[in-house]
């Protein structure tokens, strides 16, 4: 940090009229990027509170004639927006729950325990991450379809709180050796168990950790499609991700060309998404952290 | 020694979720997996053993298999070196000292925040044909554009564009590595008279090759398991122009109840994850491990 502030000067004396003049060339390019990110966005927004006749209007407008929030109560009224919301909150928290129980007591383990198992195991914990979901998908559904567990959300629960999930076990684990052992002698000199050190020592050091995997797993969950399409059958249990799609099927009939509902579609998938959004501006920094974390440092 | 055998012992019960989750949700299913990869099975009847016959088919009479193959490809190919390109060098322009960062950050990283189907709803309008904002701009410049997802030739170039708007992901992560490189480097590279082309060759990229290599590799894993958009955007087609290797795989699992053949599939599609995880590793000649000659204070 020291070298930082000590070079600061030079940095400065450096600018000089070519720099102004490829800053503000930078500024440019990103701030044609950026347009160029944000304008699905903007025009999904536009569109969710147009009329339909303005929606197909040539060329784009980017004023509606009028701010149509009734768009919002009548796709409400037409998408069960409740019960599908209700579904994914609570598969989603029930998956977090699960995941962070299971994952961090192995990654004590792994961090801070002796044990003879304990390298061999850790590899293998590594080594699942190189198995793609789709080569246990089968046998899996098998297994639940004999367990009679079909169209119910078991199957997208139970296996994260047994400690599926080996990429959060080791960025737990990495989390879990970078706080001081000293921590954990003291713990045990005051005659605490290892049980009573995790759960009173680690895990609350570990918030930014654990909020890391919060995260990640919400996004994850809140997004998935693939599980619950082929799990979940019947429409009163289907998650906002499956509820647009079938929305949408029955919208257009097809699934292809203009729909005569596309301003509640993107009311629809604007809801859907909101809570990503909100999550992502309200803990943004652990956000970058958790990305920082398993990307850098991983 | 009763100590020590009082921790191997508790060691095991904190990874007790995790052993039960991985003898139930990984061995059994990957044996069994294994096992239907050889067989006839459709869940109604048990299992008939068909020998390689399920391989067989694949490569010698199942056209849609190669042509599966050849899109999950040519996606990989074309969109993998893309989002690592135009991320890292958006990464460069954020990390060339510019104002308001963090909200430059949050514009480019938004887009990776949501997925799933609401986001496919979203593609499916801005590139309508007739109705959305895609052609429309074009318009306005006196272009006709294509019909994007429902012209055969355009289909897969289009979802390959779309995968472009998620560059901020590996960007937060580059622009990570390149806040972490240490300033004495870049002192160093001055005082030898190397200007901003030296200090990008021979620090910035140099220093950033680790975080490259990540997030080439985990591109091109998860380029291998696209499924959502295939599903919702497209559904395979227009005359299977973006039948993606995952989309096939389910279709013959779920839709064709071929649980023999879905399985080799899956076992295949393990092997193609393996052999490019292989060629990355045996090719990354080009990453520089700082931690090979400095400190292992980390």
């Amino acid at each position: 940090m020291s070298t930082q502030l000590q070079s600061l000067p030079t940095w400065r004396q450096r600018r000089s009229v070519h720099t102004v003049i490829t800053h503000t060339l930078y500024y440019l390019i990103l701030a044609t990027v950026g347009t160029m990110l944000m304008v699905p966005f903007l025009w999904m927004v536009v569109s969710s509170v147009k009329a339909e006749h303005e929606i197909f209007s040539i060329p784009t407008t980017w004023i509606p004639e009028r701010i149509r929030w009734e768009n919002y109560t009548h796709a409400l009224e037409s998408f069960p927006f409740f019960r599908a919301l209700l579904n994914t909150l609570f598969i989603t928290v029930s998956v977090i729950v699960g995941r962070l129980l299971s994952t961090s007591l192995a990654a004590y383990a792994f961090a801070r325990m002796r044990f003879r198992l304990r390298t061999p195991l850790f590899v293998l914990v590594l080594s699942t991450l190189m198995i793609p979901y789709h080569v246990t998908l089968i046998p899996t559904y098998i297994l639940f379809t004999k367990l009679g567990w079909i169209d119910t959300f078991l199957p997208l629960i139970v296996p994260n709180w047994l400690g599926l999930g080996a990429f959060y076990i080791f960025l737990l684990r990495q989390f879990f050796m970078t706080i001081p052992s000293e921590m954990n002698d003291a713990a045990r000199i005051d005659g605490c168990s290892h049980f009573g050190i995790f759960a009173r020592v680690i895990l609350p050091l570990s918030i930014p950790a654990l909020a890391t995997v919060t995260i990640f797993t919400f996004l994850e969950q809140w997004n998935d499609f693939l599980a619950p399409i082929i799990y979940l059958n019947s429409p009163d249990k289907h998650t906002l991700a499956i509820a647009i799609q079938f929305y949408r099927q029955s919208a257009s009939g097809a699934g292809w060309g203009p729909v005569r509902t596309w301003a509640h579609l993107m009311v629809v998938s604007l809801l859907t998404m909101a809570p990503c959004l909100l999550l992502f501006f309200f803990a943004q920094r652990y956000f970058i952290q958790g990305v920082v974390i398993s990307g850098v440092k991983g | 020694m009763s100590m020590r055998l009082r921790e191997e012992l508790e060691a095991y019960l904190f990874l007790l979720p995790w052993i039960l989750g991985f003898l139930l949700f990984l061995v059994g299913p990957l044996a069994a997996s294994l096992y239907f990869s050889v067989a006839d099975y459709n869940i109604l009847q048990p299992p008939k053993l068909v020998g390689l016959a399920n391989y067989q088919t694949m490569f010698a009479d199942d056209p849609l298999f190669l042509k599966s193959l050849r899109i999950t490809a040519i996606y990989t190919f074309a969109s993998v070196p893309l989002i690592v390109t135009m991320g890292y060098l958006v990464a460069l322009l954020l990390n060339q000292k510019v104002r308001g960062l963090s909200v430059w950050r949050t514009i480019f990283y938004l887009p990776a925040v949501v997925s799933g189907v609401a986001v496919a709803v979203m593609w499916v309008w801005v590139f309508d044909p007739d109705g959305g904002i895609v052609n429309n701009l074009l318009r306005l410049a006196g272009i006709e554009g294509p019909a994007w997802f429902t012209d055969p030739d355009w289909a897969l170039t289009t979802l390959i564009l779309t995968s472009l708007w998620g560059i901020g992901g590996g960007m937060v992560v580059y622009l990570a590595g390149m806040q972490g490189v240490p300033t004495h480097l870049y002192e160093a590279c001055e005082l030898d008279g190397g200007g901003t082309w030296n200090r990008f060759r021979h620090v910035t990229l140099p220093m950033t090759t680790p975080v490259i290599f990540f997030n080439l590799l985990i591109g091109i894993i998860g380029s291998w398991q696209v499924f959502t958009n295939a599903y919702v955007i497209t559904n395979g087609g227009p005359a299977n122009a973006t039948l993606f290797y995952v989309l096939f795989l389910y279709r013959q699992g779920w839709k064709y109840h071929k649980m023999g053949y879905a399985s080799a599939l899956a076992w295949v599609l393990f092997f193609i994850i393996l052999i490019f995880t292989i060629i990355v590793f045996k090719t990354s000649g080009w990453v520089y491990y700082e931690s090979d000659q400095a400190d292992q204070s980390t």
